[in-house]
């Protein structure tokens, strides 16, 4: 355990400028790809790895690299979606703040595969030091004719340009963060015609989250089969995870997958343990959107398997007894945690960032946000559980993008597994009212004139 | 042009490739067409945003790497040789559908009383049709400050349901758009560019394809209720437009001029504003004769009859 692939330089002082990066392995792939291999070949390679897509979805890379539309006679774009907003998840800024280069090189041998000649990055517009970090990598490797026209003499071209998003979450969903790019409204657009056939500007486009594309590297250097053998099953690999929430050591942890939950949780390579002896109450294993699990079924699956940190463990049990390993943004809440405020803290957030085009997201997140709001100050009542739940699943899979059933998920989650504690809120109001917290209210303090 | 084969609602449907599951149901037409809040035939990139006409495919062709059944918008999805949809025989549509119906009535003020849409308004047909009779909501329903867009249309933010359509008719028949939405979420409102009005040839035709009583025509505002009208189909010579329309009369006043929606509320063909708004006199048009009203419309509910065709005066003088 504990092999690093992303976060193997990572402390070495300056990695992030060209010649410290280069001297300790860098750009081999960018060698060795460009020279020796067909784009075919780079594809085949990343298909045997069994790479899957860090963003949440976990959809399978060189499946998705394969459904680009050939011979349109339209250039193709390859997007770095570098737009990390999911409450809970921080890996990709962590990666490109300390190792700018290594999210190029992967992005350069990734865009060969494709076929691309122009390349993005979509970074969300909070990281303001980050742009200058990758703006700076990218100039040095142009300098150094690792990007630009004619990379190594190999005669293939490709230019890298940096876009900032505005700062909306729903930018990281792949149609929007293509409108974004495009100058237009952040809105989700309704699929199909899918990016691989049509994204930005109409030509095939591939989006692929940062950590996604920064294990390409590694893929080609190594080849794709010792890929597959990291990991654990159809989860190959490793995976950087953001640990948050009350634990001894918050940090970003790069792990094989197939690591058990319980290890990851209270060894001290990883978390370190509850912090101040608390005890675990319940976890969020891969960003807000993720449903919550309680502490007997994160240990543990509903079988009695240990759970382990890989797509099919988490998942397990489905949304009954299962989650999801997400963006990897783990969140763990000991027992002072008060389950209503979380949920309603999360719920404000998907009410903050729906983009308002769909009707089921646009007012079903509004009115949770209410309802619990209600439940959490003592003035809810216990037909409202039920209500929350319908709402929810009203929500859930009725809109036009993912938005919608991670606002749902977490409130159904919450509810079917903290039950008694909902009710406790609603059948002591007094007592709610005076250990509620003061709710944070945003209301919408962001007013721009995003005009259509 | 090739043509593929849908099962939907057990009726099999024969079209074109690349028509929508919707424009594949209007084909048979009835109870199994979905309804369509946000989908507007003749403005190009409407549909998909309101989810009323959510249908489940059952199955799917085998091209389509999506796992199904899955419910889906049937007006942006075109057909797939050999998909089964089903919309009306599916108790999970109908359910999904309520629940569209109480999202879109959340927020909107219900002021029917008081709105010049009503009697005419999709929102109205929609919830009655498919919604619950009741309100789980006890909320604050949102409320914007009120502005101006310009001299013909009246806008009320509040009924707004969002639907897109007004800012694709000024991209598609306007010939500038200055109008569009700012904000996000709930909270997201259609406004104007600074000191730009609505006024543009072809705005008005916001007013017809507006669902809901968001955008009216202010020179009709609180003169009368649609169902105290009686609707002439008339035609004018005009340089700009077909000219075809229909003119709701009090009497013998023209109180408004609108274009000719068809049985789905649709525009097939779009008036330009001299015709909406300034030919306000009997003299300026050549009445065709009365406007075929469904029995069924709150407008029929003013005992309002068609003048018997003269086949039918001839049969009825025989018997």
């Amino acid at each position: 355990m504990g092999r690093k692939i992303l976060t193997e330089h990572i402390h070495i002082p300056n990695i992030d400028s060209f010649d410290v990066y280069r001297k300790h392995g860098g750009y081999t792939s960018v060698e060795k790809a460009l020279k020796k291999m067909s784009p075919e070949n780079v594809l085949d390679e990343v298909k045997k790895s069994g790479l899957r897509g860090r963003g949440g979805a976990g959809f399978p890379t060189g499946m998705k690299w394969s459904f680009l539309a050939k011979g349109t006679g339209k250039p193709a774009y390859l997007l770095n979606n570098a737009d990390e907003s999911e409450p809970g998840t921080f890996k990709d800024r962590y990666l490109m703040e300390k190792n700018p280069h290594l999210c190029l090189e992967g992005m350069i041998c990734s865009a060969y595969a494709l076929g691309a000649n122009v390349s993005y990055i979509y970074i969300r517009g909070e990281f303001k030091w980050i742009i200058k970090i990758i703006e700076k990598a990218i100039a040095e490797a142009k300098a150094n004719g690792i990007l630009g026209k004619n990379i190594l003499g190999s005669g293939y071209d490709l230019e890298i340009y940096v876009q900032t998003g505005g700062g909306a979450y729903i930018c990281g969903e792949e149609t929007a963060l293509i409108e974004s790019l495009e100058g237009l409204r952040g809105n989700p657009r309704i699929k199909p015609p899918f990016p691989a056939v049509s994204g930005v500007w109409g030509c095939p486009t591939v989006v692929n989250n940062t950590e996604t594309l920064a294990a390409v590297k590694w893929i080609i250097d190594n080849g794709g089969d010792e890929y597959a053998k990291i990991g654990i099953g159809k989860s190959t690999g490793t995976k950087l995870i953001s640990a948050g929430g009350h634990i001894n050591k918050p940090d970003v942890y790069e792990m094989d997958l197939g690591l058990p939950v319980e290890e990851f949780i209270y060894s001290d390579e990883y978390c370190g343990g509850m912090l101040n002896g608390h005890e675990l109450k319940a976890v969020i294993p891969g960003g807000s959107s993720v449903p919550v699990l309680p502490k007997n079924l994160i240990l543990k699956t509903a079988s009695g398997e240990p759970r382990l940190m890989s797509y099919e463990s988490l998942a397990e049990g489905g949304f009954i007894s299962g989650s999801m390993l997400g963006s990897g943004g783990f969140i763990a809440l000991d027992e002072t945690t008060c389950m209503v405020h979380n949920t309603l803290n999360f719920t404000q957030f998907y009410h903050h960032e729906s983009c308002g085009q769909c009707s089921p997201c646009r007012e079903g997140t509004g009115w949770m946000k209410k309802v619990l709001k209600h439940l959490e100050n003592g003035e809810g009542k216990m037909s409202d559980m039920d209500m929350l739940v319908d709402i929810a699943n009203n929500i859930d899979g009725k809109t036009i993008c993912p938005l919608g059933d991670a606002a749902a998920w977490p409130v159904v989650s919450a509810i079917r597994h903290f039950r008694e504690e909902f009710d406790l809120h609603a059948k002591n109001p007094e007592k709610a009212k005076q250990t509620a917290h003061p709710a944070r209210s945003i209301y919408h303090a962001i007013r721009k004139p995003e005009l259509v | 042009m090739s043509t593929v084969k849908i099962t939907f609602d057990n009726h099999v449907i024969e079209v074109e490739a690349g028509t929508t599951i919707m424009n594949a149901a209007r084909k048979v037409g009835g109870d199994i067409v979905p309804p369509a809040m946000c989908y507007y035939t003749t403005l190009h990139g409407s549909g998909g945003k309101c989810r009323a006409c959510l249908v489940k495919v059952a199955q799917s062709s085998e091209k389509d790497p999506r796992p199904m059944p899955k419910l889906i918008a049937s007006c942006v999805t075109p057909v797939q040789d050999g998909m089964v949809v089903e919309n009306i025989t599916n108790e999970e549509v109908l359910n999904a559908r309520k629940g569209i119906v109480e999202f879109l009535l959340l927020n909107h003020p219900l002021d029917c009383p008081i709105c010049d849409q009503a009697g005419e308004c999709d929102l109205q047909d929609f919830s009655y049709q498919h919604g619950l009779a009741t309100t789980r909501t006890e909320e604050k329903r949102r409320e914007f400050d009120k502005i101006d867009i310009g001299p013909n249309i009246k806008l009320h933010m509040t009924r707004c349901i969002l639907c897109f359509r007004c800012t694709q008719v000024a991209d598609q028949l306007c010939n500038s758009r200055v109008h569009g939405m700012i904000g996000r979420g709930d909270v997201t409102e259609i406004s104007t560019y600074i000191s730009n009005v609505i006024d543009q040839d072809f705005s008005g035709n916001m007013i017809d394809v507006c669902p809901v009583g968001a955008l009216t025509d202010k020179n009709f505002r609180f003169k009368d209720r649609v169902w105290f009208n009686k609707p002439l189909d008339a035609h004018r010579e005009c340089s700009k437009c077909c000219g075809h329309v229909v003119l709701w009369m009090h009497g013998e006043e023209i109180r408004r001029v609108t274009g000719r929606k068809d049985e789905y509320n649709e525009l097939k063909e779009f008036i330009c504003n001299e015709c909406r708004f300034e030919k306000k006199e009997l003299s300026d048009w050549v009445v065709e004769g009365p406007r075929a009203i469904k029995r069924g419309s709150v407008i029929a509910q003013n005992h309002y009859t068609l003048e018997p065709k003269e086949e039918t005066k001839a049969v009825a003088a025989k018997s």
